[in-house]
């Protein structure tokens, strides 16, 4: 069935204008269908979709402490499968829910074999509590723990968690990376995963207007730049076989770096100094050298 | 780079800057956190002022990692702390009874929010009383202290250091959701005069190992990396610190954790006695609350009611000597369904009252005022 006219995630929620979870989320309930249970995180789509009396969620949804969405998943899944019933179980993180605190809890999932899709929405920072970096923010990205001055120009100084490669190493069934502005390739790995049997992962990139300080109109925009730049590249990977990875998008001609930090507050800094522009560039030329074969049209 | 202190003057702060100022004030130089309402900007100013005055803010992947984290800094010798608030407290309770266990100083604030589970992130809760005592297994005595302005937000992490330090044992530090984001005038003394309010930690006598106590039954604190083959374990353990698993070794150290804070509670005590003096009904109450029941007490004043407030700064171990000593009713009022009230009951003879609001906000004085009238009539 199609349900792609019907909403199973209600409007007049009170995510910020411009956030980009909230579109990610209805079209991934608009392609599970209503035969789906939700397990949530605790962060933003938590806290802004539920303010009581009013909810978004047209879809039987359990709230669980922050750091296990993954295990609150697992015992549904358990149960109605002990029960015989075929259901689409989705668990929906952020990153701060997914790759720090919440970390145990996927692992454990994963390893297990949950027929479960986990969804990470991925902001790059705790938005929720104020914008304070998180395993997931990148090298060079302002927070208010990651602060920019004199002592420390550059904002966050590690790289992000590959977390879609560390799950894959879990010889998970399905693992992908995807963008709702490229959205064929997104409802395609949502499709996918949604009928693989076991435990799948999406890691989704979700831009945070407030907190990655861009004009609450260009979240689209944004977050093709993360792609067309190279900086979030769109692959997957199935049973744990990363030397077989498949890239499922490859932009005809990359765009510079500096056009992803221009628009983003977050980076303003790093632009008074080439130096960290060009490393930043590096980074992506280093990952696409290394993976750029993965890349079949 | 030059260390950057603050200087002697007037300052509005909320109550998170003031504690985590007043935590470097008292010589605090590693910090680990997690972001969590209405603590985080305990985090936020540790992240920007700790690498000013030479020493460490690490953000951790959760609240379990915060605690192992400062346990470990603590071992070395630096003055640590960790903030959190409501779910990242109970995270932390596993390792708080191992820090009493193997006597790691630390400092730990919980920013209580409504609750239980996610409850009311940004507003006041006062339900984490009695877990700061029992919150993890077993049965030991924690120091717990509770501010209830902005200026003693940051005057009182002076004795929290302070009593960590002293008697070897992590100090729970109280805020809630009403003082972790109200902000006040907070006046802060010249360095030379808050320096000298520092104690530091006591060193072995030679030969003296490092769980043997002194006749204060606090051992002094052999330090990691300065040559001690240190072995802390939180199983029982004997005066090296080796496991001993037999009832006698039990019976001596969990008796000398929990006798090393109670034989000295009267140097730990801090209470306000808010007149008291002549008091037929006394309010007992803490923190943000208290602000309202003094209100409250001077309003039934003013209609002739002999009323007074005790305000406990020392939640644990508990002052009881201030309830016993007054043959006055007893009303506790307290944002959670009843727990410092049974303590109360413990110790008085008189009536004890109750007046309590279940998280979100504090009572009006006009609220504590009715409830004076209704025990005093």
């Amino acid at each position: 069935m199609n349900y792609e006219n019907e909403e199973f995630f209600a409007p007049g929620h009170g995510m910020c204008a411009g956030c980009a979870a909230p579109i990610i989320v209805k079209w991934i309930l608009k392609w599970a269908g209503p035969n789906t249970i939700v397990a949530n995180a605790t962060g933003c789509l938590e806290v802004a979709t539920t303010a009581y009396p009013r909810t978004s969620w047209r879809v039987p949804w359990i709230h669980i402490a922050f750091e296990n969405a993954a295990a609150a998943a697992s015992g549904v899944e358990a149960a109605t499968r002990a029960k015989g019933e075929k259901l689409n179980i989705i668990a929906f993180g952020g990153d701060g829910g997914t790759v720090d605190i919440g970390f145990q809890a996927l692992s454990g999932m994963v390893e297990r074999g949950h027929n479960v899709l986990y969804v990470l929405y991925d902001n790059e920072a705790y938005m929720n509590t104020g914008i304070q970096r998180s395993g997931s923010t990148p090298w060079g990205a302002w927070t208010t723990t990651s602060k920019v001055g004199s002592a420390n120009p550059v904002g966050k100084l590690r790289p992000k968690k590959p977390i879609a490669m560390i799950i894959a190493a879990h010889n998970a069934p399905y693992v992908a990376t995807a963008n709702p502005a490229m959205f064929q390739d997104f409802k395609k790995k949502v499709q996918k995963a949604l009928s693989t049997p076991g435990a799948k992962f999406l890691h989704v990139i979700s831009s945070c207007t407030t907190g990655w300080r861009h004009d609450p109109s260009k979240t689209v925009e944004i977050m093709r730049l993360a792609t067309d730049t190279g900086i979030f590249p769109l692959y997957e990977i199935e049973n744990g076989d990363i030397e077989n990875m498949r890239i499922t998008y490859k932009p005809k001609k990359f765009k510079p770096v500096e056009e992803y930090l221009k628009p983003q507050g977050r980076f303003r800094h790093l632009l008074k100094n080439p130096e960290y522009v060009k490393k930043l560039q590096e980074d992506v030329d280093a990952w696409w050298a290394r993976y750029g074969h993965h890349y079949h049209p | 780079m030059t260390e950057k202190h603050l200087k002697e003057g007037y300052y509005f702060w909320s109550g998170d800057v003031a504690a985590a100022e007043g935590a470097i004030a008292a010589g605090c130089r590693f910090y680990a956190g997690y972001p969590i309402t209405p603590s985080s900007e305990v985090a936020e100013t540790m992240a920007l002022r700790l690498p000013q005055v030479g020493g460490k803010f690490i953000e951790m992947e959760d609240e379990i990692g915060s605690i192992a984290a400062i346990i470990g800094a603590s071992w070395t010798g630096e003055r640590s702390m960790t903030a959190t608030s409501g779910p990242g407290i109970s995270l932390m309770n596993e390792n708080i009874g191992l820090a009493v266990m193997t006597e790691v100083p630390l400092v730990i604030v919980n920013a209580m929010r409504g609750a239980p589970s996610t409850g009311l992130p940004t507003l006041i809760g006062q339900g984490d009383l009695m877990q700061a005592k029992y919150g993890s297994h077993g049965s030991y005595e924690i120091i717990t202290l509770y501010p209830n302005n902005i200026q003693e937000a940051f005057d009182l992490m002076f004795d929290a250091f302070n009593l960590a330090e002293k008697y070897r044992v992590p100090v729970m530090y109280l805020l809630d959701g009403l003082l972790a984001h109200m902000y006040e005038k907070v006046y802060v003394p010249p360095r030379e005069v808050w320096e000298k309010k520092i104690i530091r930690r006591k060193r072995a006598r030679k030969g003296q190992l490092p769980y043997q106590p002194d006749e204060d039954m606090i051992p002094p604190m052999p330090l990691i990396g300065e040559g001690y083959n240190i072995h802390a374990t939180g199983l029982t353990h004997d005066e090296r610190g080796y496991p001993d698993l037999t009832p006698q070794a039990q019976e001596e150290l969990v008796r000398r954790l929990n006798e090393k804070i109670l034989k000295h509670e009267r140097d730990i005590w801090k209470v306000e006695e808010y007149m008291t003096e002549d008091a037929d009904v006394i309010v007992v109450s803490f923190g943000g609350e208290s602000r309202a029941v003094k209100a409250g007490v001077n309003l039934a004043r003013k209609e002739g009611i002999k009323a007074g407030m005790l305000r406990l700064i020392t939640i644990w171990p508990f002052p009881w000597e201030y309830i016993t000593k007054y043959s006055a009713d007893y009303i506790v009022a307290e944002i959670n369904y009843g727990q410092m009230y049974h303590l109360v009951r413990e110790y008085s003879d008189n009536d004890v009252y109750q007046l309590n609001k279940m998280g979100g906000e504090i009572h009006t004085p006009e609220e504590v005022l009715k409830r004076i009238r209704e025990v005093s009539s």
